[in-house]
């Protein structure tokens, strides 16, 4: 069965890379899904939460990405994010006073509503619900 | 001469409290290249793959970008200087604003109006001093460049190229940085970063596709143009910070063999002062003795006189 290399990258550091089955990720058109073979893309996301998936649809990573890219080629999968975190690194508590706290001042306001979609992309990331 | 004893007494321990400190610094400044160079690095991936995806994007299609085309008549140039913040790190700021001045020399000459945009306190303050107008400056963060610092910057240099020239735009913009080369060479580097010179992404293609065969034809989500207006800006900023990083290393290496440097003159010093010192508190012990004898054989004279 053939394998994607995955990389997910930041401009600060190599996040996480490894040897997956499927990746999900959200594109400006919605949620793209790559399995081996998959033709060339290059897209660019939006924040959102990126899922790498193992053969049985376990969930290897499951990082928040404010903005990047995917490239697909070769069966390699290279997600360039402005800045990403991974689920488990996402300081819960604290994203959730953010996203509560720009989610009321939201109307109207670009940075707020900018400010909601990373904090919600970071907490979907980390498990919760929102 | 007792005086002069005194005098060297008080100049070693000056020179030694400073090859303190100057060694100091050497030791900070040599554990923090590691760090810088971690960092360095660290930031290679997202490099790498951001160049292969702009290289993919601009040759697969005969896109044209506002970015990737130049002027036919480029009338005003933006230079960006990355200096330091701090000095004690000899030629370091003096290279880099040494180079900016031949740069905006030549620009001047082939009839182009410079705007000069600056990183580092040691860059503005050389700007101030000398009463010569910048666009725009940062500093506070040349030792430990975030991305945020070298997106803002990149950003606003990406605005000044997009805005028309009558407007106040510029036509180019080219980048002064100094490039780690090793720890022993860091050497200024001038880049134009804008537009776009594909050369190096081209190189970085072809070894590509020796490795994998010809690059495949890419689909673009949502389209080509689109793809392109993001991603290029990001990688400019990529640019951007890896040459502030690239800076903060060579930085810390200019600091430490300067800072090197001092110490070694400063315990030459200290040798040469103290066989000064030795000397005078010879001649000072001499000159005692010459008196006490001297002083006893007056005194043996006048009594042998007088019996």
């Amino acid at each position: 069965m053939a394998e994607l290399h995955v990389e997910l990258v930041s401009p600060e550091r190599e996040i996480w890379s490894g040897d997956a089955h499927m990746v999900v990720a959200k594109t400006a058109d919605g949620d793209i899904g790559v399995l081996p073979q998959h033709e060339p893309v290059l897209g660019s996301l939006v924040d959102g939460v990126v899922r790498v998936l193992d053969e049985s649809d376990e969930e290897i990573v499951r990082a928040a990405v404010h903005g990047g890219f995917l490239s697909v080629a070769n069966d390699r999968v290279s997600i360039l994010a402005e800045s990403a975190e991974l689920g488990s690194e996402v300081d819960v508590a604290a994203t959730r006073t953010r996203y509560e706290e720009a989610l009321g001042s939201a109307d109207g306001d670009e940075e707020a509503q900018a400010e909601v979609r990373r904090a919600r992309a970071s907490l979907r990331a980390a498990g919760e619900d929102v | 001469m007792a005086e002069t004893f005194q005098t060297y007494r008080r100049r070693i321990r000056s020179v030694k409290s400073t090859a303190k400190i100057t060694r100091a610094m050497e030791l900070v400044a040599a554990s923090r290249i590691v760090r810088a160079r971690q960092r360095v690095e660290a930031s290679t991936p997202y490099a790498k793959e951001i160049t292969k995806a702009v290289s993919e994007a601009a040759s697969n299609r005969s896109v044209t970008h506002p970015m990737l085309t130049e002027a036919d008549e480029p009338r005003r140039a933006a230079i960006l200087l990355i200096t330091a913040d701090r000095g004690f790190a000899g030629a370091y700021n003096a290279n880099v604003l040494k180079e900016g001045e031949a740069l905006s020399g030549l620009l001047d000459e082939q009839g182009k109006e410079v705007v000069s945009y600056v990183t580092g306190t040691k860059g503005i303050n050389w700007f101030n001093f000398r009463r010569r107008p910048y666009a725009r400056s940062w500093s506070g963060f040349s030792e430990q460049p975030r991305y945020e610092d070298a997106r803002e910057v990149g950003q606003t240099l990406i605005d000044a190229f997009l805005q028309p020239t009558d407007d106040g735009g510029v036509d180019e913009i080219h980048m002064i940085y100094t490039e780690f080369v090793s720890m022993l060479t860091q050497a200024p580097d001038v880049r134009r970063i804008l537009p776009l010179e594909l050369e190096e992404a081209e190189e970085e293609q072809q070894q590509q596709s020796e490795e994998t065969g010809p690059s495949p034809l890419y689909e673009f989500e949502p389209s080509a143009e689109e793809v392109l207006d993001t991603l290029l800006p990001r990688y400019i900023n990529a640019r951007v910070y890896n040459a502030m990083l690239q800076a903060a290393a060579s930085e810390q290496a200019a600091r430490q063999r300067a800072m090197k440097s001092a110490t070694d003159n400063a315990n030459e010093l200290v040798e040469k002062y103290t066989r000064l010192q030795n000397q005078a508190r010879q001649a000072q012990i001499t000159q005692e003795i010459s008196e006490i004898v001297g002083g006893a054989n007056a005194l043996a004279e006048s009594t042998a006189g007088s019996e």
